[in-house]
């Protein structure tokens, strides 16, 4: 390769998450602040309610954003946010991007009345929910977006979670917000375009980001982008945007949709799944994402 | 990685020093984080096209570009794996950590 060349980055050069930051290895969650930021840039305030991201900043006063972070209680991301955007109003400052950034605990499960409440204000945040599919930082407990099948130690092998996950993309889009978008760590050029978009709408903005956890999926940290990337490939997590809650985006078209067991079998939360408990999972993938195509008029 | 911070730990002295919200702008700089890696990156640069793969999916910002070129953070990075296993050239293979 020859010296000249300069390297190819498909995405800003600019950093806001620096490291020193306490994430296990292979962390899907650090990986999807550092790019959201990417999108964002320096004039970015970000809510924290509890969640694995209250610890990975660093304890207070340390920090390991380049951006100001208020922590506030598990159920008020949301609410914090309208807040901190109220105060900024007062001050005149129209500029400043306020992100609520929560697990998918705290949007799902607690935080979800704040998070409507915001919704139906059309109160002027962007709401970021990385999802991990359970509440991790207390030791992986089941959360409403967990997926049928998994193991959580609260849904353990024998007892399996038999719900199936919670569809807060249809939640949200009942609200008729602004901008709705679904996001991967494993397409980071797609997830920053998204963050610079929502940045540029006014009201209430909604991202749910995939965001893969070794230590609570059972799954190795190396593989973290390569399970963000077969959610997508499979349809699992099918990468979308919803504007002004009617118009549906399917944002990468897939010819062939790869079998979900792919998926599946490199995650020990999903290892006691039997033949035909794999093939539920198909068969509920494939309605969800025949529906998806009907929303994207495809 | 952020260069507009140093690597020092911030000390309070008392509490009135302290900001009046817990808004946190302090540097986690100070916690070199590479003394979690059991097994290292080594990049073979001869094999490197810089495509860029491996500084894009760092959870730990810990790929610094370089000169254009990738270079591992040894203080920082964790041991992950994701660089050598997502680097389309298979030039990033992860060594024992010698302590
Ligand atoms: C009101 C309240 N209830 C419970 C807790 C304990 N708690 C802290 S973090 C957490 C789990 C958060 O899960 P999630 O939002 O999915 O984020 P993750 O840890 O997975 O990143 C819980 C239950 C709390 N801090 N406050
Ligand atoms: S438990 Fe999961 S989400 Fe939390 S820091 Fe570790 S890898 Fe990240
Ligand atoms: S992923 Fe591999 S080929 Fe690409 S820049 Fe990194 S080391 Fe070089
Ligand atoms: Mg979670």
């Amino acid at each position: 390769m020859s010296k000249e060349k300069k390297m190819t980055t498909t995405i800003t050069r600019e950093e806001f998450m620096s490291p020193g930051h306490l994430a296990c290895q292979g962390c899907g969650a650090s990986l999807a602040m550092r790019l959201a930021l990417k999108g964002l840039g320096q004039r970015t305030i970000v809510c924290i309610p509890a969640c694995c991201w209250a610890v990975i900043d660093g304890p207070f006063p340390y920090s390991s954003l380049d951006v100001p972070i208020y922590h506030c209680a598990f159920e008020t991301a949301a609410s914090s946010a309208s807040g901190v955007k109220a105060g900024l109003e007062i001050l005149g400052d129209n500029e400043t991007a306020v992100l609520a950034w929560a697990g998918d605990g705290g949007t799902y499960d607690i935080g979800l009345q704040a998070l409507s409440g915001a919704a139906e204000r059309n109160d002027d945040i962007i709401y970021a929910c990385y999802d991990n599919e359970a509440y991790m930082n207390t030791g992986i407990q089941r959360s409403s977006a967990t997926p049928f099948g998994a193991w959580t130690t609260t849904t353990p092998v024998k007892h399996y979670k038999k719900e199936r996950k919670k569809d807060i993309i249809g939640i949200m889009a009942a609200h008729g917000i602004p901008y709705i978008a679904t996001a991967s760590v494993a397409y980071p050029e797609d997830m920053v375009k998204k963050f610079k978009k929502a940045r540029e709408i006014r009201g209430t903005r909604f991202i749910l980001i995939f965001a893969p956890c070794p230590a609570g999926w059972k799954s190795r940290p190396e593989d973290t982008i390569k399970l963000a990337r077969l959610a997508v490939q499979t349809g699992y997590f099918p990468l979308i945007e919803i504007e002004k809650g009617e118009k549906w985006t399917l944002n990468l078209k897939l010819k062939e949709r790869k079998p979900i067991a792919e998926y599946l079998k490199l995650q020990g939360r999903f290892r006691h799944l039997s033949e035909e408990e794999i093939a539920a999972i198909q068969q509920e993938v494939d309605e969800r994402w025949a529906k998806t195509l009907q929303k994207c008029s495809l | 990685m952020s260069r507009k911070k140093e690597a020092r730990k911030i000390i309070f002295e008392s509490e009135k020093e302290m900001p009046p919200v817990p808004m946190s702008l302090g540097s986690m700089l100070h916690n070199r984080t590479g003394a979690w890696r059991n097994i290292k990156p080594v990049i073979d640069l001869s094999k490197c096209i810089k495509c860029g793969i491996c500084w894009k999916f760092c959870p730990d910002a810990s790929i610094d570009i370089v000169d254009e070129w990738p270079q591992i953070n040894y203080d920082y990075c964790k041991g992950c794996g994701l660089c050598a296993e997502e680097c389309p050239q298979k030039c990033i293979t992860m060594v024992e950590e010698e302590k």
